[in-house]
């Protein structure tokens, strides 16, 4: 066994996710050797803060205990050191003399706390705030010793000075700048912030600067004296001034460095063979301090270490929150704002909220939250997605509360919500148990959580409130990305928007070739991503990509929907909801003949008949002899209507005939999710057109067109499209709208969704203003419907897929 | 050893299954992977017993069609970080005819 050997200096955050990404694609591929300067594995060095306070254990932060380096076959040495890279002889070694060759070097030696050059500076009780040690001797100090200073009012100084406040210590925070956490808040909001920690007890000495340390005589510390002659004791100092990229051992072994080990987009150093990841980094000219940008750097590297050769480390913003238990500080991206760009302010000093938002351009590009931080996660995810705001410019400070989500007893903030408070209403999730996870398992996604808990991995509307617990138990860690961002599955680094590019720039028209251009990780893709290729392939090459049905779910497979107890559902079409008195009988007796257990009407204007046997489906179908309703597939669903102006005495269009019309068009039409139209013949909307894909209003005049409707998970009210006279142009524009849908929306986005991604302005540019546009949409449409049959009749009369209905016996 | 042959591997759809019934007993669901392995699982899910036989198959596991559990092929335990197993049944294939073994 000849392996190619990888080394790793650095046993932190960054480099292990490194090799955690690393093992997930290329699980064999390299002997790798780990050295780490600490005596300890892997752990998650976040969560120092809340160790200190006393609130978490040292054993919760693990991260990766010492038997999953063992399990992977990993060689760990701890407590070791390199001092050596020998570049020539591609070895390392370490102050005791080990020694490791290596074909491929990874650094991620993060950084080291920046120490003031004053005297004094080496006395007894002068800490930093890095690692479990500094942490250790900290606590040891609070419990023989009562006056603590901290030197530094970042992020890190007062999570130090809370820490060290909650062990019983008397605490003073000395800071130069003229306000607290100068780097990430506004004067306003760090008053404020300054009021309450004070209200805890925490004395601050601002603009201060330390000129030396002064010793109590016996080698400790015992207090410090600032420039301006001032002096206050203390026999704890912490600094927790900043941190320096730790660059030094890359530096001695004559890599490029400056403020950091330099390295290009694909984390490599000016050596190909030495890569870098971490703090200890420099890309760009810049160093980061939080582990959203490492873990992203951490894919990258992972991806080139195992010779797949794509993805490149573009920074995206970044967030941070303080984890200072009961005080809500959040901010993310340009809060500070400069002459480009505008602020939009909320401050009630008296009720301890402030909330800032700066625009450029017509979106949101930072935040800045004290008090009530709940908007956090979906601020954060604007400015990520970097869409225009135009439209919500108005309601933008209300945040993303009064949006509508059901299932949760109307709970959108998860502050203040009680452990045993029910997040998922699908599978029963407590926020107590969501909270546990993230803490015991070192989560830092959503998808991790959905696995780990099963907390929003079914219908997804408590998505947002697991997204922002996630954002207050690690804050700016958490790895919240706009589904725009995100690969489409494990399976891949692509995203929806990529694959479908690929799809149509290359002329790709099956499941095979997408996953061979792109290099898919798996062989044959998983239930996440070819159910979505398969969606691609069809509508971008309609009558040339042929349907998959392995890459279907069960329900568009056989075209009946599943039930709990493995039994199917068969909703036939009633056009438009209208039905006669020969369909019911041909239903009733089918109800009888196969014994089905329930017969009920559906929210949609038809009649569903549940409970049928799997075998059965075929001869229910041709007994029933009705078109297939679709009821299981992310197709055209129901186009529910009302009376109308045949018999209701105020209607003012025929809106029955009208969806039967578009019910007809529209039939066999496989979309991103499904789609439901609804046609009213007056204002008084009786067939709930304002909460569907497309509703239409009759009116005197004419018809009114809503689109991005929608009556589920998320309650949202359609947005009007545009008014036009006759029925062909409502077919017509009806159609172009779901045309451009279907051809640019991600797999599983409802209409709501996408309109929310792309605006209505962009919509509306395409198929009302520009009229060719429009027909070539919904030519397109027609086109893509052409290759479309009943399945029902398919399989009844062609026989087709008829292993699905035969079981095998012995 | 009790060695019946229910079908021949082109029966089976590849990334496909079929359901064998048996009088009195659960049904076992017959996968062919991609590759042409074949697998014999009871189709009844560890989570909730739905039926892995109308799942989605990918690699040597099949995803679960009522809430989307992993499971593999050859031992029928649940990927994690889900945990349980349904049971196996050995699958011999020769000359194209696909038999389990049927204690
Ligand atoms: C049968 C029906 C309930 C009823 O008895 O009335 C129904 C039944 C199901 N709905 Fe529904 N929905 C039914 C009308 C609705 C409606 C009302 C409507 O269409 O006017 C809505 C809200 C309107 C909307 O979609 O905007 C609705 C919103 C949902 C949602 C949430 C979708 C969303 O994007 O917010 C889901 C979940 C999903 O699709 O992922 C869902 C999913 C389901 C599924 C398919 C769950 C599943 O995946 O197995 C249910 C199948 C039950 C079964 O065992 O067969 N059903 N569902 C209705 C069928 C209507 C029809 O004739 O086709
Ligand atoms: C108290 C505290 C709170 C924090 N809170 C947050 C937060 O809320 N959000 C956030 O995003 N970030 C936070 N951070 C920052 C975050 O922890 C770091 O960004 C992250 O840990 C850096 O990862 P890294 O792998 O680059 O470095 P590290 O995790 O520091 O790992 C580097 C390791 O390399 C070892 N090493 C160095 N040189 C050598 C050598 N020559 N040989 C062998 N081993 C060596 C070091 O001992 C260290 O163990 C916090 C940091 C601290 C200290
Ligand atoms: S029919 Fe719809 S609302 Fe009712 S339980 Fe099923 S998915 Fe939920
Ligand atoms: S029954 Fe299989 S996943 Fe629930």
């Amino acid at each position: 066994m000849n392996k190619p050997k990888l080394v790793m200096v650095g046993n932190g955050m960054a480099g292990v996710r490194t090799l955690e990404e690393l093992l997930k694609l290329m699980p064999d591929f390299y002997d790798i050797t780990v050295f780490g300067a600490e005596p300890h594995p892997n752990y998650n060095r976040i969560l120092l803060s809340p160790v200190l306070s006393g609130e978490q254990t040292l054993k919760e932060i693990m991260l990766n205990e010492v038997e999953w380096y063992a399990e992977n076959g990993i060689t760990l040495h701890m407590g070791k050191e390199v001092t050596e890279i020998d570049r020539v002889k591609r070895v390392v070694r370490t102050s005791d003399g080990t020694e490791a060759p290596y074909d491929r070097l990874l650094l991620a030696t993060g950084s080291n706390p920046f120490i003031l050059p004053v005297p004094g500076k080496d006395l007894d009780g002068v800490v930093t705030f890095r690692d479990i040690r500094d942490v250790n001797l900290m606590i040891e100090a609070s419990q023989k010793y009562k006056k603590a200073v901290v030197i530094g009012g970042g992020l890190l100084g007062l999570e130090a000075a809370n820490g060290l406040m909650a062990r019983g210590m008397d605490v003073s925070v000395v800071h130069l700048g003229e306000w607290l956490l100068d780097r990430q808040l506004d004067r306003t909001a760090a008053k404020l912030l300054q009021q309450s920690l004070e209200d805890r007890g925490i004395a601050f000495h601002l603009q201060k600067q330390t000129a030396a340390l002064l010793d109590n005589g016996t080698g400790r510390v015992a207090g410090l004296r600032f420039a301006d002659g001032e002096e206050i004791p203390g026999d704890l100092v912490v600094m927790a001034v900043g941190i320096r990229p730790n660059a030094e051992l890359a530096e001695k072994s004559g890599l490029y460095c400056n403020r950091g080990v330099v390295v290009n987009d694909t984390m490599q150093t000016y050596d190909p063979r030495v890569y870098a990841v971490g703090e200890c980094v420099s890309h760009r000219g810049v160093a980061y301090g939080l582990v959203a940008p490492l873990f992203d750097m951490a894919k990258v590297a992972a991806n080139h270490l195992a010779h797949y050769g794509i993805g490149r480390y573009v920074p995206a913003a970044t967030s941070t929150k303080l984890k200072v238990t009961g005080i809500d500080l959040f901010s993310a991206g340009d809060f500070m704002g400069d002459d480009g760009t505008e602020a939009i302010t909320l401050s009630d000093p008296m009720g301890g909220l402030y909330k800032k938002l700066v625009l450029k351009d017509n979106k949101l590009v930072g935040a800045c939250l004290y008090g009530d931080t709940a908007d956090g996660a979906w601020y954060f995810r604007l400015i990520r997605e970097g869409k225009s705001v135009a439209e919500m410019r108005d309601v933008l400070m209300l945040g993303e509360g009064g949006q509508g989500d059901v299932g949760h007893a109307g709970q959108s903030k998860v502050v203040g919500m009680p452990d045993d408070a029910e997040v998922c209403g699908c599978n029963g999730v407590c926020k107590g148990t969501i909270v546990k996870a993230i803490q015991e398992k070192g989560l830092f996604t959503v998808d991790e959580i959905k696995k780990h808990t099963k907390a929003a991995s079914s219908c997804g509307s408590c998505t947002g409130l697991v997204e922002q617990i996630l954002i207050n138990c690690v804050g700016g860690a958490a790895d919240v990305k706009p589904k725009s961002e995100k690969p489409v599955c494990g399976c891949t680094e692509h995203t929806h928007g990529g694959v479908r590019k690929v799809i149509r720039e290359q002329h790709l028209t099956s499941l095979r070739q997408v996953m061979d251009f792109l290099e898919w990780r798996t062989p044959d893709g998983c239930a996440t991503c070819r159910p979505a290729i398969n969606y691609y392939l069809i509508s971008t090459w309609p009558g040339e990509a042929k349907d998959d049905p392995q890459s279907r779910f069960i329900n568009e497979r056989v075209h009946a929907n599943i039930q709990k107890d493995g039994t199917y559902s068969v909703i036939p079409r009633m056009w438009g909801g209208v039905t006669n008195a020969s369909e019911l009988r041909r239903i009733a007796d089918v109800a009888d003949r196969y014994a089905i257990p329930m017969v009920k009407v559906t929210g949609g204007q038809r009649i569903d008949l549940l409970g049928v046997k799997k075998e059965d489906l075929p001869k229910v179908w041709a007994d029933l002899d009705m078109p297939s309703g679709h009821a299981y597939g992310k197709s055209l669903r129901t186009v529910k209507t009302c009376v109308g102006s045949e018999f209701c005495r105020f209607g003012t269009q025929d809106s029955t005939q009208m969806g039967i019309d578009l019910e007809k068009d529209l039939t066999g039409m496989w979309s991103p999710a499904k789609v439901k139209l609804a046609v009213s013949g007056c204002p008084r909307n009786c067939a709930e057109s304002g909460i569907k894909d497309v509703g239409i209003i009759g009116v005197d005049s004419g018809w009114e067109l809503y689109i991005g409707g929608n009556g589920g998970i998320k309650t949202e009210v359609a947005q009007f499209l545009a008014k036009v006279k006759t029925r062909e142009e409502v077919l017509e524009l009806s159609g172009a709208f779901l045309q451009l849908y279907r051809e640019e929306a991600f797999y599983l986005e409802r209409t709501v969704h996408y309109l929310h991604r792309v605006g209505l302005d962009f919509i509306k540019a395409q198929v009302v203003d520009n009229l060719e546009n429009r027909k070539a949409l919904y030519e397109r449409l027609r086109f893509a419907l052409s290759f479309e049959k009943d399945p029902w009749t398919e399989r009844v009369k062609e026989g087709v897929a008829r292993h699905e209905f035969e079981p095998l016996t012995v | 050893m009790n060695w019946k042959t229910v079908c021949t591997i082109n029966d089976i759809p590849k990334q496909g299954a079929r359901v064998l019934k048996r009088e009195g007993q659960d049904d076992i669901a017959i996968f062919r992977a991609e590759d042409d392995y074949v697998f014999a699982l009871v189709d009844r899910c560890p989570h909730k017993g739905g039926p892995l036989s109308q799942g989605i198959i990918s690699g040597h596991t099949v995803a679960c069609p009522l809430h989307n559990w992993v499971v593999d092929l050859k031992t029928g335990e649940a990927c994690a970080p889900d945990v349980g197993c349904t049971g196996h049944i050995p699958v011999r294939v020769e000359d194209g005819q696909v038999s389990l073994d049927l204690k």
